[in-house]
């Protein structure tokens, strides 16, 4: 229960307020950015920076005492919301980009349905609204032991427990958890509906570096699995910030399914998550894609089961072979079992819901 | 003279002010120089506080103070100080007393400062040392140390199982079918959309006017003057508006404790709202361990019956609720085993909980129904009717009334019960395998003692008052119907007030008892009253009726006048003039006859009839509509009436497949203290929802002959769902709340 407070101090953009003079706060600095250079290079001089966009998961996280940074860098001034079509018949989404607008955008819906559907089955409208592209996939785990202060917890307190496991889920409370890549230190799983259908698509997610560069990392390079050093979730270096998401041309539009299986009907994060794709020449596989949410540290891509349908038909025994061959390595924790074979049912329902194009 | 307003589906008088968001609530009464306080709540379950370092918290600028086990005010010495009117047998559970730590999230200090702001920052560093002990909180763990529970004042009102009848072990062995299932109930808060806050106003003499988030403004107001050794005529509780409270306001809270303890320390007015996470820290439905054992005849007869229930209490308190009786009152079965104990545990005492009891117990004996029916090849709803009891065989007494058989027979025809196919599995709709299930309902239908003042105001105008809450369930507007049919008026000229320890006495508002145990005490008043305006009356010149009796009069909307000859009047001006201008008052007790209410078993009746659709593949479960017919007397005001009874039916699918307060002994800790993952139903959860009213006519419970509507929406919905699973999917889930994996 104990909290933190802030308030937010306006400055001009770029200036620098000190705000250590605020006695019934813990302080933070608050730093508006001008453009990427400038917020790349003020992460990079400070390692306890963090950038602030949307803020929906962000400032929750500092009300809960879970994220403390000593400085904010607000992006809001930067032009990176723009939706642009890619000479190469892909589409880029920026960075600052609203989730409302992404979803809803013509050529999403028209050519990227996927994640349309995936984008909308997550949070509440008035959280799409505010919630960034690039915010969305740096979301952190909704763990209950993560949240609570209290708790044992290696990605809030990486260090702190030597000896036991230190992961308060491991052997508590995990109906929620990974079954997926999980590690002794870890069990939390990734809670963005976006990001699974963004795996799907192979997207790139592009990077303005503290040195003035760009560099591209592919979506299935950039989040990573807990292993001894859960705290770090993405294979972004400090001061890197997601600038867009590009979007691969593709010709998964016509076939492609985002389900997401959950304990309410709406304003609850997945269970069990598929988003499957495919580019069908009659009922011949050409290409797929599933990848998987609510199951590990970070998008799952059924890699099994897509290696199995390449070239095959699209028949009921195929999607279930398919999944029951990625779900075979599973390794469920106690109160989880059930997402090893709603996991399966998952994969063949989205599957058979591609085929048919969305259509029950 | 108007029509009759009772019976009238009248809007909420008072929700234009809620919709608008220009009610007060206690939260948000303001004067300059208040102050805030912040709790500071334990983080562990057991142990002692070995210090605390109040002394740099206090340095941050704002601070005014930090309230401890080691500066608190002296208190009283005694548990029945600390008593209140819904506490039951124990010790009550006594705020910053000394520094023991009872159970996880105790609240340990209060931080106030100048803004809640500086508090709750300051109540985030106050740094305190614990010395942790060994603990349990782990109810399923722990069932051998299961005992009888204590026997108390509570207990009057929450009687504990009755004696076993003919031989229960004998007549199930003997029994053509038998069904034996065990069923788990978990952890429930209350969660109310309001959380609990309470805003003292010190003023000048040290006199108190505390706005309380809470179920009984005269019961806040007998705490705080007993633990802090107040007198009465200086502090008054006021509870105008309450955001839901569905029982966690019926004893006071700690930050009534709080609030008013500083309020007297700083001899300034003090505000303390707790946070979500601390309405985790104060009550709770209790977690139940439930056994059903049923032997019955083939042609339908249950014989025997066993329904006994372990649930877990705090280790200073033995909190109970009625979860088995109901069993009995229900089914007239000639051998009986009901059985009902207790676990203490290192948790703050459960508390009671919208329906406490029944919502537990209800759906162990009516799932436990369903499955005897499916095993004898009987329609669940004929296996109702074949055990329908026309007398209570539990205590031998008649009912006051009871139109059980109506509500099954009218909620079987509206609902299209006959549609249903027996075999389980056996009706689809695309790909969804469909069920239909029903289950029975009843809550008592109780009066307690209530006062009320009515009285013709220097206006002449009619106001009536009582110092009970409306928790926003239309205690308001229905009490005006009340008193507005008592004098022919419309509910506009007719003001109730309530909310207000210093009004008339009253309850705490519980039970499903308040329109029958205030709205009693509001007829009386008013019939008090017409009789004192009429004595008045016929001593005035004019208006000859030494011998005239209340019969040959009318009560009109400004005058009494001669039911004969209506230009022979007496307007309330004059009467009002003819008293020097002042009101005229009648302040009246309404006192059930216990003699006369003992002779019958009083209850409210209720059946629930739900459709599932339930994915085959997913396993995800959908309730498409579902229908509950109340026998609950007379209806009041139909509109609110079937709100409470809607509501009420989307807590029971609430119940029965969503929430959950969800528990890791290690920690002795809730894990989900919040809405994102303590998961109530969103609007998309929600489908078709009908009530309907089955005529009832009651002389017995109350002058109204009406029973109350609080519960009974609830008990029966959850069981429903699970039979309707049942049906739907040929698999039985005895667990609440049912997760679609649990069909995988």
């Amino acid at each position: 229960m104990a909290d933190i407070i802030f308030t937010i101090y306006y400055s001009e953009p770029g200036q620098d307020i000190d705000l250590s003079v605020t006695e019934n706060m813990k302080p933070f600095k608050y730093t508006r950015a001008t453009d990427a250079a400038s917020a790349t290079r003020i992460a990079a001089e400070n390692p306890n920076a963090k950038f602030l966009a949307g803020g929906t998961n962000l400032i929750d996280l500092m009300k809960e005492d879970v994220e403390r940074p000593d400085e904010l860098i607000d992006l809001t001034n930067l032009t990176l919301s723009q939706i642009k079509a890619l000479p190469s018949g892909g589409l880029s989404l920026g960075a600052l980009g609203r989730n409302t607008d992404a979803a809803n955008h013509p050529l999403v819906r028209q050519n990227y349905p996927l994640l349309t559907q995936a984008i909308l089955a997550g949070a509440s409208g008035q959280i799409r609204n505010m919630a960034t592209n690039g915010g969305n996939m740096l979301q952190r785990t909704r763990c209950p032991y993560f949240y609570e202060v209290s708790m044992p917890c290696n990605k809030r307190e990486p260090g702190r427990y030597e000896g036991a496991s230190g992961c308060g889920a491991r052997e508590g409370v995990n109906r929620n958890h990974a079954i997926f890549g999980w590690s002794e230190k870890c069990v939390a799983v990734y809670p963005s509906d976006m990001a699974i259908a963004l795996s799907a698509l192979d997207a790139i997610i592009k990077v303005s570096t503290p040195d003035g560069r760009e560099r591209d990392i592919s979506f299935a390079d950039f989040h990573r699995l807990p292993g001894d050093t859960p705290e770090k979730e993405t294979n972004l270096e400090t001061g890197e910030l997601i600038v867009a998401i590009e979007l691969p041309k593709s010709n998964f539009a016509k076939h492609s399914y985002y389900l997401k299986v959950r304990d309410r009907a709406s304003y609850a994060f997945a269970l069990v998550s598929v988003g499957a794709a495919l580019e069908l020449e009659g009922s011949r596989i050409k290409q797929v894609r599933i990848a998987m949410g609510g199951v590990a540290h970070k998008p799952w891509r059924a890699r099994k089961a897509e290696d199995y349908l390449i070239g095959k038909e699209t028949s009921a025994e195929n999607f279930q072979l398919a999944a029951a061959a990625e779900m075979a390595e599973a390794r469920p924790l106690e109160h989880n079992r059930f997402k090893v074979e709603l996991g399966k049912r998952s994969i063949v329902h989205a599957l058979e819901m591609a085929v048919r194009g969305g259509k029950s | 003279m108007s029509k009759a307003q009772i019976g009238q589906p009248i809007s909420r008088l008072e929700g234009h002010l809620k919709v608008t968001g220009s009610a007060k609530y206690s939260g948000e009464f303001n004067l300059e120089g208040l102050l805030y306080g912040y709790v500071v709540n334990s983080t562990i379950v057991r142990g002692k506080i070995l210090s605390i370092d109040s002394a740099s918290v206090k340095k941050i600028p704002g601070v005014i103070d930090v309230f401890t086990h080691e500066n608190r005010p002296s208190l009283a010495w005694f548990d029945m100080q600390y008593s209140d009117m819904d506490a039951p047998p124990g010790s009550p559970f006594r705020p910053l007393y000394d520094n023991e730590i009872k159970y996880y999230a105790q609240p340990v200090a209060l931080v106030v400062a100048e803004t809640f702001e500086t508090a709750r920052y300051a109540a985030s560093l106050l740094k305190i040392d614990y010395e942790a002990e060994e603990f349990d909180s782990d109810l399923k763990k722990n069932t051998a140390r299961a005992r009888d529970p204590k026997v108390g004042l509570a207990t009057m009102l929450k009687p504990l199982p009755p004696k076993p009848k003919g031989d229960f072990e004998n007549a199930y062995g003997e029994a053509d079918a038998q069904v034996s299932s065990a069923y788990w109930h978990g952890t429930e808060h209350h969660n109310p959309m309001e959380m609990h806050a309470t805003t003292t106003f010190y003023e000048k003499g040290g006199k108190l006017t505390i706005f309380d988030k809470t179920q009984g403004t005269i019961n806040s107001q007998l705490y705080a003057c007993n633990v802090f050794g107040l007198s009465f005529s200086d502090v008054r509780v006021i509870a105008p508006y309450i955001g839901g409270a569905f029982g966690s306001g019926l004893r006071p809270q700690y930050q009534l404790f709080m609030s008013v303890m500083a309020a007297i320390e700083l001899k300034r007015s003090v505000r303390v709202t707790l946070d979500r996470e601390q309405m985790y820290s104060f009550g709770h439905r209790p977690p139940t361990l439930q056994r059903v054992r049923l032997g019955a005849t083939k042609d339908g007869k249950v014989t025997a019956l066993n329904h006994a229930a372990i649930a877990e209490t705090s280790q200073f308190e033995d909190y109970t609720e009625v979860v088995v009786n109901w069993s009995h009152i229900l089914y007239p079965v000639e051998n009986t085993l009901l059985e009902y104990q207790l676990v203490p545990l290192d948790v703050y005492s459960p508390l009671d909980m919208r329906a406490p009891g029944g919502s537990t117990g209800l759906p162990a004996i009516e799932s436990a129904m369903d499955e005897m029916a499916y095993k004898l090849g009987i329609d669940p709803l004929e296996l109702r009717l074949i055990n329908y009891s026309e007398r209570d065989m539990a205590e031998d007494k008649p009912f006051s009334s009871k139109e059980l058989r109506e509500c099954y027979k009218q909620g079987a025809e509206k609902f299209g019960w006959a549609e249903r196919k027996p075999e389980p599995r056996s009706m689809k709709r695309g790909t969804k395998l469909v069920g239909y299930g029903m289950a029975t309902g009843i809550w008592d239908a109780m009066t307690v003692p209530s006062r009320a003042e009515a009285m013709l105001d220097k206006d002449g105008k009619l106001r009536v008052n009582s110092a009970t809450s409306d928790i926003g369930t239309g205690t308001l507007t229905v009490m005006t119907q009340i008193a507005a049919d008592e004098f022919g008026l419309s509910v506009d000229d007719v003001t109730f007030e309530y909310g207000d320890s210093d009004m008339a006495f009253a309850p705490i508002e519980g039970g499903s008892f308040t329109v029958s145990s205030v709205g009693s005490a509001v007829v009386k008043a008013c019939k008090s009253l017409r009789e004192k305006l009429l004595k008045r009356a016929s001593r005035m010149e004019n208006f000859s009726l030494s011998d005239q009796g209340m019969s040959q009069v009318r009560f009109e909307k400004d005058r009494i006048v001669l039911s004969e000859s209506p230009l022979v009047a007496v307007s309330y001006f004059d009467l009002i003039a003819d008293n020097n201008g002042k009101a005229i008052k009648a302040d009246t007790t309404s006192v059930p006859n216990p003699l006369r209410l003992k002779k019958y078993t009083r209850a409210a009746h209720s059946a629930a009839f739900v459709e599932v659709e339930v994915d085959e593949q997913l396993g995800v479960i959908n309730v498409t509509r579902a229908l509950t017919a109340v026998a609950g007397g007379k209806i009041i005001n139909p509109k609110t009436a079937k709100s409470q009874i809607v509501g009420a039916m989307i807590w029971g699918i609430s119940k029965a497949l969503r929430e959950e307060t969800i528990s890791d002994h290690r920690f002795g800790k809730y894990m989900n203290p919040n809405l994102a993952e303590y998961h109530l139903p969103v609007h998309a959860d929600i489908h078709e929802l009908d009530a309907i009213f089955v005529e009832e006519h009651d002389d017995i419970v109350n002058p109204l002959g009406a029973k109350g509507l609080g519960e009974i929406g609830i008990v029966g919905m959850a069981p429903a769902i699970a039979n309707a699973i049942y049906h739907a999917t040929g698999k039985r889930i005895n667990h609440l709340p049912i997760h679609f994996d649990d069909l995988l």
